[in-house]
């Protein structure tokens, strides 16, 4: 069974009296396991249903299907309640609170889980990405790529089914993203879902297959052929 | 999300911007002592209204003659003859709630001690006056039923006297001849202090026996007030109609007739009292209220800026898996941690107000514990109602337009 199963989706946005139709129907599988590079130009669709995956967004029809769950017919706590436990989030721009630092941004998923021993979960992690000894610094002392890396810790710690990653590397420098690419591909290896929005060829490249999406509907999706197999870093799944 | 993990938050979140926190806690802290405070006053007035009517005596109810009825001419109270001593007698022998009676017959009159002579008011009283108006000698002693009997030219004398005659507050003049209207009169008596109440100097009197007053120096045989002294509170208004009754037996007044007395029950006195200082106290808390509602704005002002500028803070909450609920509470507890913070640091101005007011003011004042109940209890109300707002503002957020706010 798959991880992931869109059957149909569709995604219309009203926009003042202009209907847009973001998704024209979508069907997408994802197995368990899977590294899945979502290509596109801007527009293509992929974004939302980025959005849709995440369970950030309804669809307008059709079903998803998550671990033979139909999670379109949820309520809102139930789907907060799937995004904390089974989906990581990593985004192009980050998205860590500022004022906190590294170690309690990695934290906020397990508040709200409302899991014991936060503190010593989140440094497991954080030394596991080798962050150790940014445990305590705001992302404002950071780099880009540490930055990244602690938003991908905060998107391990609840030991997620999958990834969603939207542009992770878009904002890095290219050794950097290197690095991500290689931690990302190092947790598929331990068996995470990886599902990454990208605009670049050699990125989508790292994972196994892609998907490429064109005015709202899935144009073409075949494996990676001769895929990018970077130096992986050990890590071991939470 | 348990509230401990709401409140660190929370407290980080206002921590992030200190300055803005206090200027918005101080709207809270002046509205809450500003309660606090104007309420201590109204609530020190009533007590010492309370007190010193009470100090008059308790279960007081006052015969005076003539009527205060309405309709023709008639004479001030206190200026017909009617009631006597005898009248005094009845009530005692006759209305089983009557604790104690007493009679009192007084005038103004020149008193002369040497060269020093001051014009004051002599009362004659029976020995039941101690008790009833709760008037009792420090030093000395008071005169007794002999005295009465015998129609014994003593006095006893208030502290404003004793200071006006012999020119020291604290002297203790026993022994000392003073003349009250040319009678020479033997000083065994002060009284205590009762201080004033309003204009009244209720220490600037001579009391003498009853008989002595009536015969000696005024040459009339009616008092001007008979005091009763009722057993319980219960039984005032009882007590008062039997009293009615029996006086107008006695003064033989037709039924429909207006009575020639007019009885005051102190009891109602208190009430019309405490009436007054209960509306002034309502007054000053009310307009004080008025400065928390306008704190209550602030707060609800300074979360809606919160709320804008952590737009995408909410988005990333709500990603990482905050509900609704989730938000709602953290926004709600940080307004309440703003007004319940100001609202304890407000408490304790206002407590220190009202000592600083009853020091150098000289007002008394009263904090009652269930005014800092209430005080808090608005303060937390005006945080729950002004934060409510911006909080589901903040929880109704799509997490996609916040998690792309600039």
């Amino acid at each position: 069974m798959a991880l992931i199963e869109l059957r149909g989706i569709t995604k219309t946005y009203q926009m003042d009296s202009v209907e847009v139709q973001a998704l024209r129907g979508i069907d997408l599988q994802v197995a368990a396991g899977e590294f899945v590079a979502i290509m596109g130009p801007s527009g293509s669709g992929k974004s939302t249903c980025m959005n849709i995956l995440g369970l950030l967004d309804r669809p307008t029809s059709g079903s998803y299907l998550l671990d033979g769950q139909d999670v379109s017919a949820l309520d809102d706590v139930a789907l907060a309640r799937i995004r904390n436990r089974r989906i990581g989030f990593v985004f192009q721009s980050f998205n860590l609170l500022p004022r906190v630092p590294a170690i309690e941004n990695v934290e906020l998923p397990l508040i709200y889980a409302g899991a014991p021993d936060r503190r010593s979960r989140a440094r497991a992690v954080l030394e596991q990405l080798g962050l150790a000894a940014r445990a305590y610094h705001l992302p404002t002392q950071l780099s880009g790529g540490e930055q990244q890396r602690v938003a991908i810790a905060r998107a391990l710690i609840t030991a997620p089914a999958m990834i969603l990653a939207d542009e992770p590397t878009g904002n890095l420098d290219t050794a950097t993203s290197e690095e991500i690419l290689a931690l990302l591909q190092a947790l598929n290896d331990r068996g995470i879902t990886i599902v990454m929005i990208t605009h670049e060829a050699d990125v989508a490249a790292c994972a196994r297959r892609y998907v490429r999406f064109r005015d709202g509907h899935i144009e073409r999706q075949e494996p990676v052929e001769r895929r990018r197999l970077l130096h992986r870093p050990e890590v071991v799944r939470p | 999300m348990r509230l401990r993990s709401s409140v660190q938050i929370a407290v980080r979140a206002l921590g992030a911007n200190k300055l803005r926190a206090i200027l918005t806690m101080l709207g809270v802290i002046i509205g809450v002592g500003a309660v606090v405070t104007m309420v201590s006053i109204g609530q020190g007035a009533r007590a010492s209204v309370s007190q010193q009517v009470q100090s008059l005596g308790s279960n007081l109810l006052t015969v005076l003659p003539g009527s205060a009825g309405q309709g023709g001419i008639r004479q001030g109270l206190g200026s017909l003859r009617t009631l006597t001593l005898d009248d005094a007698e009845a009530v005692t022998a006759e209305i089983q709630q009557v604790e104690a009676v007493a009679a009192e017959f007084s005038r103004n009159a020149q008193v002369v001690h040497g060269s020093e002579n001051v014009n004051t008011n002599v009362s004659g009283v029976t020995l039941q006056f101690q008790e009833v108006r709760n008037t009792f000698v420090t030093d000395g002693t008071f005169f007794t039923d002999a005295d009465l009997a015998s129609r014994a030219r003593v006095a006893v004398l208030g502290r404003t006297v004793v200071e006006d005659l012999f020119g020291d507050r604290a002297a203790v003049p026993i022994g000392s001849t003073i003349k009250i209207k040319r009678v020479a009169f033997t000083v065994i008596g002060v009284l205590e202090e009762k201080g004033a109440t309003g204009f009244n100097d209720r220490d600037d009197v001579i009391l003498i026996p009853l008989s002595t007053a009536q015969r000696r120096l005024f040459g009339v045989d009616h008092v001007r007030a008979i005091y009763v002294k009722v057993r319980t509170p219960e039984e005032m208004d009882s007590a008062l109609e039997e009293v009615e009754t029996l006086l107008r037996g006695r003064h033989r007044i037709e039924p429909g007739e207006d009575s020639d007395f007019t009885i005051r029950n102190q009891a109602d006195i208190i009430a019309t009292f405490q009436g007054v200082t209960q509306t002034m106290t309502l007054l000053l808390g009310g307009i004080a209220a008025v400065s928390l509602l306008v704190g209550g704005i602030g707060i609800m002002n300074i979360m809606l800026v919160s709320v804008t500028e952590r737009t995408r803070e909410i988005g990333i909450r709500k990603a990482v898996g905050a509900t609704r609920g989730d938000i709602l509470s953290q926004f709600l507890v940080e307004a309440l941690v703003l007004s319940l913070t100001g609202g304890f640091i407000g408490l304790l101005l206002g407590v220190g107000g009202s000592e600083l007011i009853s020091r150098f003011a000289g007002w008394s004042t009263l904090v009652s514990p269930a005014s800092l109940v209430l005080a808090v209890t608005f303060a937390a109300a005006v945080g729950i109602f002004f934060g409510i707002y911006p909080a589901q503002r903040a929880a109704a957020l799509d997490p996609i337009v916040a998690l792309r706010y600039e």
